[in-house]
């Protein structure tokens, strides 16, 4: 045995990796009740893969939690059950209660009423009612222009506003992490992650993602140019219209009705990432809410969406 | 995302096995869009094809709708949301890009904004390993390249690289390129920065950036694509001596007991010895646990978890260090600390400081002096604004671990908090420690305040009334010392008036001047409660800061806070010494509760309400409450 203490270059995977943990365990070093977001998709499977590193041997200190807007692919679902059981998570899953009542869904509703009374109302009143005063978020800085220069630990009020002239700066590895009562953090582990690396990672570490992230058969109909896959019977088709079944997947997973397919006969990873490489569209663009509005996003987290 | 490599589309295990091995640069850009700032780092952008077509038709279809280059695309528009953020008032700081080329990822931060500069470039700064300078080939060295070049030395950057940009724009020149290397030469010797890499370069027509220049003769260097790459990015953190602040300890169960933390510098093996900082003692690292198996060794820039081979106690806050090389411990620092709060650093004040995984409170001194970042002049002053940089000794409540900022960014750098608002006011970088608190050792006496107190029959404590001028707060300590005096209790009445008459003459009535006059007032009462004395101080003491500063001071439950809560309107009708009548004319400035704040009490022991209660009432109850406690009992 000898003792070189030669210098060993890290990768770029593992600087992100020990960046994510160090902020993770930041998190739990500080708050009093953190939560983790867990959207089912790659970028969640990657947050919950660097939780379950960052707290080893121990289980990760805190659930999880998923705003539900029971409009998900049914492949998602069965993945979150799944993850919650091997990973030994506790799986706290929120549906907003005025979204039930009132049937709210993409058909009738549209969008933006959609994601703001399912997604954005439903993660507030999740906040409020379990008390987390600290929840992880897997967005990315790589995905749109205004979250370029979204903090690490971005700071709410006791309405869930992000005042982004309020915002703290991040020097070193250092965080500030005080609030007052009422108020919250939300907390990104993997801003400075692009989606190239979550491939990569998800590749070398062997994590598990939803199927549809690979192509396979789907029924699908086309809306507006994008192929809808029809997961359910809760699909509204029109009268005389048939599902076509094409080779398709997935490259973000959201509610099924406004997520859009892409023709793809990507089985494996090597196979995602060599199309993602060489495809010539941005990840968001099978994003329908993206759309909406100009700015969508900026106003979307001002609200309080993530 | 159209990324050059063959190999994508021939061979994807092959280009995925290239990449698993990138390495990782951080970088800053510093320069104004003037420069062409943004320009080149869309170029960056662009050229490494981190661009997809979606967004490619976006450009052009700006670059012809907006852009400032007649139709051309415009690179800047990628990375310029500049124009709707200040539309909409959000504050430009720090934006962070990210490229990657077959040999490494790179993380730019970009610093937008002229108002904010130094605080946006700090911030950006602190992370990165290398910094990019832009300077206009037509314009030369700017006060703004001075200033860029100094921020990126005070943080510690060692690799500098200067593009110069726009050398289209002076025909390729080299007199004039060599002239702007002369003239920068000169300016960086006196801020002590000896090396760096100049580039020419056209952002606009990318030459040099990521691709061959033009061709001239007198160029025959690299394009900055390649320097970037080339850079090293480890420097010489692991060749260091092993440091790891402890950030969780990890207690799954009775038989494991794990110090999770990011390694700082150095590195660590089964077997090393180590010294747990503060207390000093020493353990040796049994595993370096990690999932799905050990580590046999883990380096500077990991997230580890480590295990110890003997039942030390080691908590958040602690430095895990090489035991043969540990890092100093000290409590009082001198240090350079960038302001970057709209409120401005009030020396004295008790701010919270974070180093490393440690909470602390922190104290500064007046500032020795402040340093233009202009012109580098040193200039006397009294306190630090918004974007100041100033030279500060500092207090802490406890000693800390540390390494000098030069030895290490993270033992070094810190971070000041206020303590109401919870917003970081300040960055900071320790220099050394002040020998004066190792010098000066507390002097241990037999006879203590225990022992002082029993003597009196009593405990020694504080009772400290705020309130408005005119609140009757003096009346009211005034019937209570009488009281305590009947009874027999040893006390001492602080006044504001009669303070300010003697210790504290040489104070005025500004916010920096309020906050000593309560620091000064407050330790006084501390030596008097360690004589076993009941101090009563009367003091308007306006700011919560201060007066939880105070609370600090003294052991638990030997600080009760009276609040003499009486409203500004009556407490003006009363206008006992005729104040308020002079601070209304303008005669008097700074005068609570007018043109100067009152911090009222979120939960004092006690609350006088003077319009319900009369001064010997008050006095009663107060009476009262201390005997409840007051009788020294072993």
């Amino acid at each position: 045995m000898t003792d070189d203490r030669q210098g060993i270059t890290l990768t770029h995977l593992q600087r992100l990796e020990a960046e994510s943990i160090h902020i993770m365990r930041e998190v739990v070093a500080e708050a009093e009740r953190p939560v983790m977001l867990y959207s089912v998709g790659k970028d969640s499977a990657v947050m919950l893969h660097l939780a379950a590193k960052a707290f080893y041997p121990a289980k990760p200190p805190f659930p999880l939690l998923h705003v539900d807007t029971t409009w998900k692919f049914r492949a998602m679902y069965e993945m979150r059950e799944r993850m919650a059981r091997e990973l030994g998570f506790d799986l706290i899953v929120h549906k907003n209660p005025e979204a039930l009542a009132r049937g709210i869904n993409p058909f009738d509703h549209g969008s933006a009423v959609h994601t703001d009374l399912w997604k954005t109302e439903g993660l507030k009143q999740a906040l409020d009612k379990f008390g987390f005063d600290a929840a992880f978020g897997g967005a990315r800085r790589d995905e749109e222009k205004s979250r370029a220069k979204e903090r690490i630990f971005s700071f709410r009020s006791a309405q869930h506003r992000w005042d982004p002239k309020n915002q703290r700066p991040e020097l070193w590895h250092l965080y500030n992490a005080r609030k007052n009562k009422g108020e919250s953090l939300r907390v990104f582990p993997i801003s400075n992650w692009t989606e190239l690396d979550i491939w990569q990672y998800i590749h070398l570490e062997n994590i598990p993602i939803v199927p549809l992230y690979y192509s396979d058969v789907r029924p699908v109909v086309e809306r507006e140019g994008a192929l809808i896959m029809v997961d359910d019977d809760r699909f509204r088709l029109a009268p005389g219209e048939m599902p076509m079944m094409k080779s398709v997947r997935f490259r973000t997973l959201g509610c099924y009705p406004l997520t859009g397919a892409v023709e793809s006969t990507a089985a494996t990873l090597p196979e995602i990432i060599q199309e993602m490489l060489l495809t010539t569209t941005s990840e968001r663009q099978g994003r329908v809410i993206d759309h909406d509005q100009t700015a969508s996003m900026e106003k979307k987290k001002q609200e309080g969406y993530f | 995302m159209a990324h050059q490599s063959d190999l994508i589309a021939t061979d994807i295990d092959a280009y995925l096995l290239e990449h698993q091995h990138k390495s990782l640069l951080r970088f800053i850009t510093c320069g104004s869009v003037d420069d062409g700032k943004s320009t080149l780092i869309g170029r960056l952008l662009y050229d490494s094809k981190m661009i997809f077509e979606d967004q490619l038709a976006a450009l052009e279809a700006d670059s012809k709708r907006v852009g400032t280059q007649g139709g051309e695309i415009d690179f800047a528009l990628l990375v310029d949301g500049l124009a709707a953020e200040r539309e909409q008032g959000i504050t430009i700081d720090v934006a962070y890009r990210f490229f990657s080329t077959e040999k490494r990822k790179f993380i730019v931060a970009d610093t937008p904004g002229h108002e904010q500069y130094t605080r946006n470039m700090v911030t950006g700064a602190s992370t990165a390993q290398a910094a990019v300078i832009l300077i206009d080939a037509r314009r030369g060295v700017l006060t703004q390249t001075r200033r860029h070049s100094y921020l990126v030395k005070l943080l510690g950057i060692r690799h500098v690289i200067l593009a110069i940009n726009k050398m289209d724009l002076v025909d390729w020149s080299q007199a004039r390129f060599d002239e702007i290397i002369t003239d920068y030469s000169a300016f960086a010797a006196q801020i002590g920065l000896t090396d760096f890499t100049a580039i020419p370069m056209s952002a606009l027509r990318g030459e040099n950036v990521a691709g061959p220049g033009p061709g001239v003769s007198w160029y025959q260097g690299p394009h900055l694509m390649s320097v970037l790459e080339a850079l090293p990015v480890d420097d010489d953190l692991q060749d260091k001596a092993f440091r790891m602040p402890v950030q969780w300890v990890n207690r799954p169960n009775l038989d494991f007991r794990g110090f999770a933390g990011l390694v700082v510098s150095g590195q660590v093996r089964p077997g090393d010895k180590v010294r747990v900082l503060p207390s000093g003692k020493t353990s040796t690292v049994a595993r370096i646990v990690a999932s799905p198996e050990d580590l046999d060794v883990a380096v500077a820039g990991q997230s580890i978890t480590l295990t110890l081979t003997d039942e030390v106690d080691v908590s958040r806050g602690d430095v895990l260090a090489a035991a043969q090389s540990p890092p100093e411990v000290a409590d009082q620092f001198e240090a350079t600390v960038v302001w970057m709060d709209d409120e401005p650093l009030l020396p004295g004040r008790a701010y919270l400081l974070k180093q490393g995984t440690r909470t602390v409170v922190a104290a500064l001194s007046e500032p020795k002096h402040k340093i233009n970042v202009n012109t580098l002049e040193k200039l006397a002053a009294k306190r630090l604004e918004l974007n100041e940089i100033g030279v500060c000794n500092l207090t802490l409540d406890s000693a800390i671990a540390f390494d000098s900022y030069a030895e290490s960014r993270d033992l070094g750098g810190f971070i000041l908090i206020d303590r109401l608002s919870n917003r970081t006011v300040a960055a900071g970088m320790l220099h050394f420690a002040l020998r004066r608190s190792q010098n000066v050792h507390w002097q241990a006496v037999d006879v203590d305040k225990a022992a002082r107190s029993a003597l009196k029959g009593q405990r020694g404590r504080v009772v400290w009334l705020t309130g408005l001028s005119g609140s009757g707060k003096s009346t009211i300590a005034n019937l209570v010392e009488k009281k305590l005096h009947a009874e027999g209790r040893h006390t001492y009445l602080l006044d504001g008036d009669n303070v300010r008459h003697g210790l504290n003459r040489d104070l005025g009535f500004t916010d920096a001047d309020r906050v000593e006059n309560i620091r000064r007032v407050a330790e006084v009462a501390k030596l008097m409660v360690d004589a076993g004395l009941i101090v009563l101080v009367s003091f308007i003491s306006p700011f919560r800061a201060e007066r939880d500063m105070a609370r600090g001071l003294m052991a638990q439950n030997d600080f009760v806070e009276v609040f003499v809560d009486t409203p500004l309107a009556v407490a003006e009708s009363r206008d006992v010494k005729g104040l308020y009548k002079k601070a209304r004319s303008g005669e008097l400035k700074n005068f609570t509760g007018i043109d100067s704040p009152y911090e009222a009490p979120e939960h004092p022991e006690i609350r006088i309400d003077t319009t319900s209660e009369t001064a010997p009432q008050a006095a009663e109850r107060i009476t009262a409450w201390l005997n409840g406690e007051l009788d020294y009992t072993i």
